[in-house]
């Protein structure tokens, strides 16, 4: 990464982390109803992935996927609208926090059945590679989805037809409120089991922007090539708990602060002073983000929420809903 | 050629392939379909016609086989899966109720999902409780899905045209112990409207409702009845979703008694949806109450003496027509 990609960057993660911290604030004032699945802390696997990829090549990711949605694109406004079921809301309000989805940047859904888009990815590059399109998938998933068949399926399938995707999973340590080596059999969730489906696998530290970009680009480029899929475990940390609903007490305290002690924004920080980037200049980049975000929440709360006849929209390619002639 | 017969199972495989003749983006994935040619025949040829870049055997892995689909449909390809039995798609249900109906819904709009799973379906053919059910009403209790169930080869391809040049999601039922039955080759380009009912004889005392097995079996159950005097109008629904309540609630203008005939059980039968729209919007209509013929509650049964105990029989159907017409 050159300097200003580098601080593009760290621009993208400090507009995500703002994001995140808007939609937890609206939660707690009532704004946002169901639950948010926050990934504060993961900001560097979604950022740096998309710095490597490029503008059509497809993503699929989770319920927790705010910040896969906005590294692709999505502004902090269609995104809190969406959250805040406003009618400009990126889904139109009928996703929701769990489904940000924005298909014409590449991003085509967030999946709240853990693990059931790994296949979808892997179909996406079969598209690619049947209309010899060059593009790759990547699915982002977390280490809960290793344990789910899907996972399995998707893995041998990419691999018994060479498709070029990429299976990202964000190891965040945590199966919801497990620690995931209580439920797990194998140290590294995603890693480990990829020997089983002849694949290459690399775990890599999640929160530096520079590691995760570096290995997805290498990753892409080897699907691009035709040699097949990759599997990569980032290793990273929730800062919040599973959703709204978990402070996360669960977590031991030298673990927490272990963890926040690496956080990817000051990873990414250190590097750019490291390559002479001024303090003002991050500063400026800070202020813009916020600005950005202000904006956002302003006016997503000024849109209209949707009237009621879009219920019965959009079921069907029509755009309607009828069920019988 | 033209002695030779046009079985239902043939018509599967010539329906798909004249729509990859007329489309490059239409594929096929699923277990046993390429070089074997399908465990039912029904994708005979394909492969030597179009190759393995468009026929492509799977693992056995549903999920992979439904998801990767899902993921190909939304990115610009018409696939077709295949799902061997109906019953395996209790494996890959998470894709046919939480994924593929819900994607254009909850994107607002951004996404379709133009595919096709094909699956054999139904009994009748002695291969146990767990190969099979009738599962059409499984897809029935999902909002977007287009269900299709052909009871004819014409229609088995004309509905099958339909069903690939869909942008929804179409899971298409092809029922076992139809597939070894012939009929007419339909003419090229011959393509079934999803959601037009057919009616498949005409008759003024009773209206017979049925899908894929129950159409054959009605229509005997009519022959048999029109030697007693007995005149029954026997309607092919050929899809669940759209479901054609139009023909449905004509006919009954003209007969103004229903029988419905299902091989799915009765408890939660797609019978109970046809009968519930009469009764809300065609009671007038109504000269007797509404029959319905169903699959019993039971898994079904190995012997054939007791799959015939359970599931619907010529002999049930003209019996249940005989007394509404009693009535």
């Amino acid at each position: 990464m050159t300097p200003d990609e580098l601080l593009d960057a760290y621009a993208e993660m400090v507009l995500i982390r703002r994001t995140e911290k808007a939609a937890h604030d609206l939660f707690m004032s009532g704004l946002v109803k169901g639950t948010t699945h926050l990934a504060a802390g993961h900001e560097a696997v979604a950022v740096g992935a998309s710095a490597a990829l490029h503008p059509d090549d497809y993503v699929f990711a989770t319920y927790r996927g705010h910040h896969h949605a906005l590294a692709r694109g999505a502004t902090p406004e269609e995104c809190l609208a969406e959250l805040m079921s406003r009618s400009t809301g990126l889904c139109q309000a009928k996703g929701g926090s769990m489904h940000l989805t924005k298909a014409s940047k590449g991003m085509l859904g967030s999946y709240a059945i853990v693990g059931a888009h790994l296949p979808m990815a892997a179909g996406a590059a079969w598209s690619a590679k049947l209309r010899g399109s060059g593009q790759v998938a990547v699915a982002f998933f977390g280490d809960g989805a290793t344990n789910i068949g899907a996972f399995h399926e998707a893995l041998n399938l990419a691999a018994v037809w060479s498709l070029p995707v990429l299976f990202v999973c964000e190891n965040n340590l945590y199966m919801e409120y497990t620690p995931i080596e209580a439920v797990t059999a194998v140290p590294n969730p995603a890693a480990d089991r990829a020997a089983g489906y002849n694949m290459p696998a690399e775990i890599i530290d999640g929160n530096d922007v520079v590691v995760v970009w570096e290995t997805v680009a290498r990753a892409a480029e080897r699907a691009r090539k035709g040699d097949g899929p990759t599997l990569i475990e980032a290793q990273t940390y929730r800062h919040f708990g599973h959703s709204r609903a978990d402070p996360a007490k669960y977590r031991p305290a030298d673990e927490v602060e272990r963890w926040m002690k690496h956080d990817p924004l000051d990873v990414a920080r250190a590097r750019l002073e490291a390559l002479g980037v001024s303090p003002d200049t991050i500063a400026e980049r800070d202020r813009r983000a916020a600005a950005t975000v202000d904006a956002a929440i302003a006016a997503a709360k000024n849109a209209p929420e949707p009237e009621p006849a879009m219920a019965f929209t959009d079921v069907w390619a029509d755009g309607g809903a009828a069920w019988r002639t | 050629m033209a002695d030779v017969k046009f079985t239902y199972r043939d018509a599967v495989a010539e329906g798909i392939a004249r729509e990859m003749r007329r489309d490059p983006s239409v594929v096929c994935l699923g277990e046993d379909i390429g070089a074997a040619e399908g465990v039912f025949k029904t994708t005979v040829g394909l492969f030597k016609e179009f190759g393995p870049g468009r026929v492509w055997d799977t693992p056995i892995s549903e999920q992979a086989i439904v998801g990767a689909a899902m993921g190909a449909a939304m990115t610009g390809m018409r696939p077709v899966a295949e799902i061997m039995f109906s019953d395996f798609l209790a494996c890959c249900w998470d894709y046919l109720a939480n994924e593929i109906p819900k994607a254009r819904y909850m994107t607002g709009g951004q996404v379709t999902v133009p595919l096709v799973v094909r699956t054999a379906n139904g009994g009748g053919l002695g291969f146990g409780a767990q190969h099979s059910q009738a599962v059409e009403n499984w897809a029935l209790a999902v909002p977007g899905l287009k269900i299709v169930a052909p009871s004819n080869p014409a229609d088995v391809v004309g509905l099958m045209a339909a069903a690939i040049r869909s942008d929804d999601p179409v899971v298409f039922f092809e029922h076992k112990a139809l597939l070894a039955g012939s009929g007419p080759r339909p003419p090229d380009d011959h393509v079934v409207e999803l959601g037009q009912a057919a009616v498949a004889r005409e008759g003024t005392d009773v209206t017979v409702v049925a899908l894929a097995s129950t159409v054959p079996l009605s229509l005997k159950a009519a022959e048999q009845l029109a030697g007693e005097g007995i005149s029954v109008e026997v309607i092919d629904l050929r899809c669940l979703i759209p479901l054609d309540m139009r023909t449905v609630l004509r006919s009954l203008e003209r007969t103004s008694r229903l029988v419905v005939v299902e091989e799915n059980p009765y408890q939660g039968g797609w019978g109970g949806t046809v009968v519930s729209v009469v009764a809300d919007e065609g009671f007038e209509l109504l000269d007797a109450p509404i029959k319905r013929v169903a699959g019993a509650n039971v898994p079904l049964p190995f012997a054939d003496s007791l799959e015939a105990e359970v599931i619907p029989t010529v002999d049930k159907v003209t019996e249940a027509i005989r007394r509404l017409t009693a009535y």
